[in-house]
């Protein structure tokens, strides 16, 4: 919500500069987002009078003035500009000046003449011609200034004279004479030979960049000058014909005057961030009533004033039905009758300009005046098409098609409300008025309407239909009904102001909804105990009255653009804010103590992390939703039970529209875009949720996987593998295996692993299967690991308990056999295991070889048996036994024998 | 002159003589030896069985028995000096030894250390584990809870009620055509499940993962953290959030950090506020990083509504508390100088390994 100083100032008197006044009216609750000096930017720029203009005496473009700016002597301004004539108000900047965008001005020659200074455009000033509407330039075709495409083939020959054809009625004309004939308006007096002879002929023309003894092109079947879009030539062909100049003032001031005032650069405009609580705030008034309770001066509010006495009587003019009182609480309407529609006064053009909304004519621009003012939205309807004069605020009918003022057909449903007459629909209620009741021009009869609609009714509604405007975004958040009808009368009394129209006597009020002040009991007691401030009672009543609550005694009357002000803390907290939340003091933490801490689930989570990190692994996290291609693209069948996913029903995109039911997808982007990025090598884990329908209240279940995957030069389903015993060490389960499994589809039938603790499925790892990761455009290896969190939990082993160290000395065998190739190292290990007595402590691999020594088919797997006894030192012959048991088991159940 | 004393005399002389000359040759060939091995043989030579010292010690036997101490005496004099020459000489050589093989065994230590490759921590989480921390020092409990959420803890029991603008298909991700069911579009609906399920009095905060209907872009994400907090017991204040916030900012920002509370406005808090921090960068004189506002935003919070407190069955006659919301992702973007949210979620490993 922006908000003009100047427009401001007319309701309450601050003096604190922007910054003092953004702090204090943050700090109240009005937050300040930005505040801006219209005119910061502009220095030494002025009006000026321009006295005599003569052509340039080395330029075929440039015009020398003499400008009168209330110096001792003109001010000499060379301008290539053509749209200016002796006597014109220019905005001048003066040498030395500074114009908007920072650019500098000083003195200087052109073409050996000198220049004081620079005429401004409208660019210049940082304006455009939607600030001043009178100030658009057209350019007539000037054949002094014709320069032809191909100099062999010009279309118009260079000796041409006036009397000339140039073709059809279009001859060549001299400007005699040009005399101004009101704003933009031009009587020239032009020389040519007609058929009978030389003529003379008086033109009016609103082409502002002619001047006596120019060149033009006068067509005499329509007596008016051509431009060069009328000639058919390209802008090129007359460089100088522009639509665009020097920005000739006609407002009421000097020459010497300061140009910030004359074109509002010297209003200040704050924006501010409203609270969809309080759109209240989103008006000059109630800012102004915030202004006043934070600065502690009076608001001074006005009651408009109408004196009526139009013709006609209003009941017999008009009637307004609501079949759906709940969609419209209040409905007000008044009638302006002879409307001379025309640009509003420079005020209010200047005040709509600074809170950014564009004038467009008196009548539209009375309505959005009122709306920002009072922060009701209004619309002028032309009473001509009002057929029947009958307004109807009632629902849409389904496929009803309504044409907006902004030029768009609009399919309507029921759920939305319409102003409509007895045949057809005029305007969407709170949203937009519709083409066919339009003001125009010729506009002569208007009505005003100023309503109260339900706002989930006009949100759903503008949702909708994609267009949330000024209006509805007000009547979303809810407004005060009994705004409705000052605002209608302050337009009325801006009418007549204006001089716009006469207002008819009398106004149609139709009251569905009465509302019931809130009277609220002050407890100041309570307040300060919920604040835990000492606020005195006299000074929360002062503050609730410097916001217009009605207070007598303890009771509190809410006034009824509060409506989000119901009980004792939402007393509380106008009472914090303009107490100050700041001066609130600041206590520790009482009461109960309570014990902080991780629960142990948290706990574990951590201590994964750091173990994953410690193995050389970083963390990523990844979007929970993903595409449901991403089952394909990782090879699940298309009967995979867990490709029953959570879909989102509004996502953002089919990437993100379900949730995931693995973490592998995404595990496998990241790395596949690490991999894209050229990285070399990437080891990343990831602790993220799955989510899986089928949890309480129709939610999700929702465990966690530890991921890990990699890549690189080097890496191996071993590495990976000793990174995931690390893991398990660490959290200490016991009785880990490794099975192999084909089953899986995303990974390598050769490379992939089941992880147990006991019969207890923990995960998967492998390297993932070659043409899963050609679906993620990785040629490379890939390996990844995904480890259900709550089965790790389950199987995490006790705290740590100290044994003894070893007292006597470990006897140490190292055996190689020779077995077939599918016997796997995990099936010898556990035959040792299983054949080795108390005295054996620990196996370790440390070899398999296949080769020459060794049979086709067969390879060698020698281990590092390593025997203890905690009572004695353990003989040779004793370790021998051992090692002898060991074999023959090996050979007996495996087939294994010694190398 | 008894001829035998002339005798013994003579022997006695000619022992000294070789004692002498014994001890000045080994000490020289002691002093000359080049190595371990030169200098073991030279212990050899003197002082070996074999010996030369040996050799005269020998001939002790045919000295006078008043003699024979004297000269025992003179000889063992002689053996210690050079056992102690011989020590002397042992000890430079393994000195030069060992200087010869430092000086051999030398690095160029500005060769790089072989690469030990550890992980590092997300940055988000590095942030939230910072303010979990603080948390569980004030002594509140880490919380955890679904992200499937249903609507009517996201918004119904915090007082947004059908018509929020918030509750629109626009805003929040759904999963029925009822909007029962939807991605929790904050961490607030933790609050109603603390209020739900703990005892009082509550502390806690509840981190997670939140979702809204943003396109991805510099400063949004359809997917993001939060971290939520929520305090409820008897006579809680205001007082009492300003001074448990204050305390999480200084920790988060050092000691002596500034902080002010301006009024804002949340639908499950009354009264709101936001908490700004003074800007680090420029001290609160305003500078680009603070909008030249000179303060920050860090976080929104407020004191529990009653409603919300009436809906879980709380008696806010009794009870009051407060309510805090972090937006996680601001904060460690903040912290790390990120300029770009879609870092956090794109982990380029060569984003990563700066953390």
């Amino acid at each position: 919500m922006k908000l003009s100083r100047k427009w401001l100032s007319g309701f309450v008197t601050v003096e604190a500069g922007d910054k003092e006044f953004a702090e204090a009216m943050t700090l109240s609750g009005s937050k300040v987002e930005t505040t801006g000096d219209l005119g910061a930017e502009i220095r030494n720029v002025v009006v000026g009078r321009i006295r005599k203009m003569e052509r340039h005496p080395d330029s075929d473009h440039m015009w020398v003035c003499r400008v009168d700016a209330a110096k001792n002597e003109p001010v000499q301004i060379v301008t290539g500009a053509w749209n200016i004539h002796e006597g014109d108000l220019v905005p001048v900047a003066l040498h030395k000046s500074v114009l908007p965008g920072g650019k500098k001005i000083e003195k200087g020659k052109l073409r050996g003449v000198l220049s004081d200074g620079m005429l401004c455009s409208l660019s210049e000033l940082g304006l455009d011609e939607r600030d001043f509407p009178y100030a658009a330039i057209t350019a007539a075709a000037l054949l002094n200034d014709y320069h032809p495409i191909d100099p062999e083939k010009p279309s118009i020959p260079a000796d041409i004279q006036p009397g000339h054809k140039i073709f059809g009625p279009v001859v060549a004309a001299k400007a005699e004479r040009v005399e101004n004939a009101g704003v933009n308006r031009w009587r020239c007096t032009l020389s040519h030979a007609g058929q009978d002879g030389p003529a003379a002929v008086t033109v009016e023309t609103s082409c502002q960049n002619i001047h006596g003894g120019d060149l033009v092109a006068f067509n005499t079947s329509s007596g008016s000058l051509c431009t060069p879009a009328d000639l058919h030539a390209e802008q090129r062909e007359f460089p100088h014909c522009i639509n665009d100049g020097i920005f000739v003032l006609h407002e009421d001031c000097q020459p010497g005057d300061d140009i910030r005032p004359v074109i509002n650069a010297d209003d200040h405009v704050v924006e501010f961030e409203i609270t969809p609580n309080r759109p209240d705030c989103l008006s000059v008034i109630g800012l102004a009533r915030e202004v006043s309770a934070t600065f502690h001066t009076p608001l001074r509010l006005h009651e408009p004033v109408v004196k009526g006495g139009g013709p006609g009587m209003l009941p017999e003019l008009l009637d307004v039905e609501t079949p759906d009182p709940e969609l419209c609480p209040r409905y007000t309407a008044r009638m302006v009758r002879n409307v001379k529609i025309a640009p509003s006064p420079k005020w209010m053009r200047e005040r709509l300009r600074s809170m950014g909304v564009r004038p467009i004519n008196n009548i539209v621009d009375i309505t959005n005046y009122v709306m920002l003012e009072y922060g009701q939205p209004m619309h002028a309807f032309d009473y001509r098409y009002v057929k029947g004069g009958k307004i109807i605020v009632r629902r849409a009918r389904a496929g009803e098609e309504l044409t907006t003022l902004d030029g768009n057909v609009r399919k309507l449903t029921e759920n939305m409300l319409v102003i409509a007459d007895e045949t057809r629909a005029v305007g969407l209620a709170g949203i937009m008025g519709g083409e066919n009741s339009e003001i125009v021009d010729d506009t002569v009869d208007v009505v005003f309407e100023s309503a109260n609609f339900d706002g989930t009714c006009i949100r759903r509604a503008a949702l909708a239909l994609g267009m949330r405007t000024e209006a509805s975004a007000k009547f979303e958040k809810g407004l005060d009904p009994l705004n409705t009808l000052p605002a209608v009368n302050r337009a009325c009394e801006l009418v007549e102001l204006l001089g716009a129209g006469e207002v008819v006597d009398g106004v149609i009020d139709i009251l569905n909804h009465v509302p019931q002040p809130t009277v609220l009991r002050l407890e100041p007691e309570k307040i300060n105990a919920l604040l835990g401030t000492d606020v005195p009672a006299e000074e929360m009543r002062d503050i609730l009255r410097s916001l217009d609550f009605d207070v007598k005694d303890d009771a509190v009357t809410v006034p009824s653009w509060r409506s989000d002000v119901l009980r004792m803390a939402d007393l509380a907290e106008e009472v914090a804010r303009f107490h100050g939340y700041n001066n609130i003091p600041v206590t520790l933490q009482r009461g109960e103590t309570t014990q902080g801490g991780y629960s142990p689930l948290q706990l574990a989570e951590r201590r994964l992390g750091s173990v994953c990190r410690s193995c050389g692994y970083s963390e990523i996290i990844t979007y929970s939703f993903i595409s449901p291609s991403c089952y394909d693209k990782i090879g699940w069948a298309p009967d995979e039970p867990l490709r029953d996913s959570l879909k989102i029903l509004n996502p953002l995109g089919e990437d993100t529209s379900i949730m995931r039911t693995t973490t592998l997808p995404s595990m496998l982007e990241i790395l596949s875009r690490n991999y894209s990025y050229r990285n070399r090598s990437a080891r990343l884990y990831e602790i993220g949720r799955i989510y899986l329908p089928g949890g309480p209240d129709g939610l999700a279940n929702e465990p966690k996987m530890l991921t890990m995957g990699a890549y690189g030069e080097g890496f191996s389903f071993f590495t990976l593998k000793g990174a995931v015993e690390a893991l398990l060490r660490d959290l200490r389960v016991a009785d880990v295996r490794f099975t192999a499994c084909q089953a899986d589809p995303s990974y390598h039938p050769g490379r992939c692993a089941g992880v147990y603790a006991g019969e207890k499925l923990l995960g998967v790892m492998g390297q993932i299967h070659p043409s899963v990761a050609a679906n993620y455009d990785v040629d490379c290896e890939l390996y990844c690991a995904e480890l259900s969190f709550d089965a790790l939990l389950e199987v995490q082993g006790p705290g740590a308990e100290y044994a003894p160290l070893p007292r006597f000395p470990a006897v140490s065998r190292d055996i190689a056999v020779v077995c077939r190739e599918e016997i796997t190292a995990g099936a010898l290990e556990a035959c040792i295991r299983r054949s080795g007595g108390k005295l054996l402590r620990d196996i370790a691999l440390f070899d398999i070889y296949r080769g020459s020594g060794v049979a086709e088919g067969s390879k060698s797997v020698a281990f590092s048996l390593t025997l203890r006894s905690d009572e004695r030192s353990i003989t040779a012959a004793e370790a021998d036994g051992e090692i002898g048991e060991i074999l023959a088991a090996l050979e007996k159940e495996l087939g294994a024998t010694l190398r | 002159m008894p001829r035998s004393g002339n005798y013994s005399e003579r022997k006695r002389n000619k022992m000294k003589e070789q004692l002498a000359k014994i001890k000045e040759e080994a000490l020289a060939a002691f002093r000359a030896a080049e190595d371990a091995a030169a200098l073991d043989e030279l212990r050899v030579k003197y002082l070996g069985k074999k010996g030369e010292l040996t050799g005269v010690l020998k001939m002790m036997g045919r000295l006078s028995p008043q003699e024979r101490p004297v000269m025992g005496q003179l000889a063992n004099d002689v053996r210690a000096a050079l056992e102690k020459a011989l020590e002397e000489s042992s000890r430079k050589l393994e000195a030069a030894a060992l200087e010869l093989r430092l000086k051999a065994e030398a690095v160029d230590v500005t060769v790089p250390g072989e690469s030990v490759s550890i992980g590092h921590q997300h940055p988000m989480n590095i942030a939230l584990d910072e303010l979990k921390d603080i948390f569980i020092g004030m002594g509140f409990t880490v919380m955890d809870g679904p992200e499937v959420e249903l609507a009517e803890l996201n918004f119904d029991r915090l007082n947004a009620e059908e018509g929020h603008p918030s509750r629109d298909w626009s805003d929040t991700f759904y999963f029925d055509t009822d909007s029962r069911v939807m991605l929790r579009s904050q961490t607030s609906p933790m609050q109603v499940r603390a209020m739900d399920t703990m005892p009082l009095p509550i502390r806690i905060v509840a981190p997670g993962r939140v979702y809204r209907k943003d396109e991805v872009d510099a400063t949004h994400s359809p997917m993001f953290h939060q971290v939520e907090g929520l305090v409820i017991d008897r006579g809680v204040t205001m007082a009492d959030l300003k001074g448990a916030l204050n305390a999480v900012a200084e920790k988060l920002f050092g000691e002596g950090t500034q902080t002010r509370f301006r009024p804002h406005h949340f639908p499950f808090t009354e009264p709101s506020c936001e908490m700004d921090v003074q800007c680090y960068k420029c001290g609160g004189a305003g500078c680009p990083t603070c909008k030249g506002e000179g303060w920050i935003e860090l976080l929104g919070a407020g004191m529990v509504h009653p409603r919300v407190l009436e809906m879980s069955g709380i008696d806010p006659e009794v009870y009051s508390g407060w309510a805090f919301g972090f937006g996680l992702e601001r904060l460690a973007l903040r912290r790390f100088k990120i300029d770009d949210l879609r870092l956090i979620f794109e982990n380029d490993v060569r984003f990563l390994e700066q953390f």
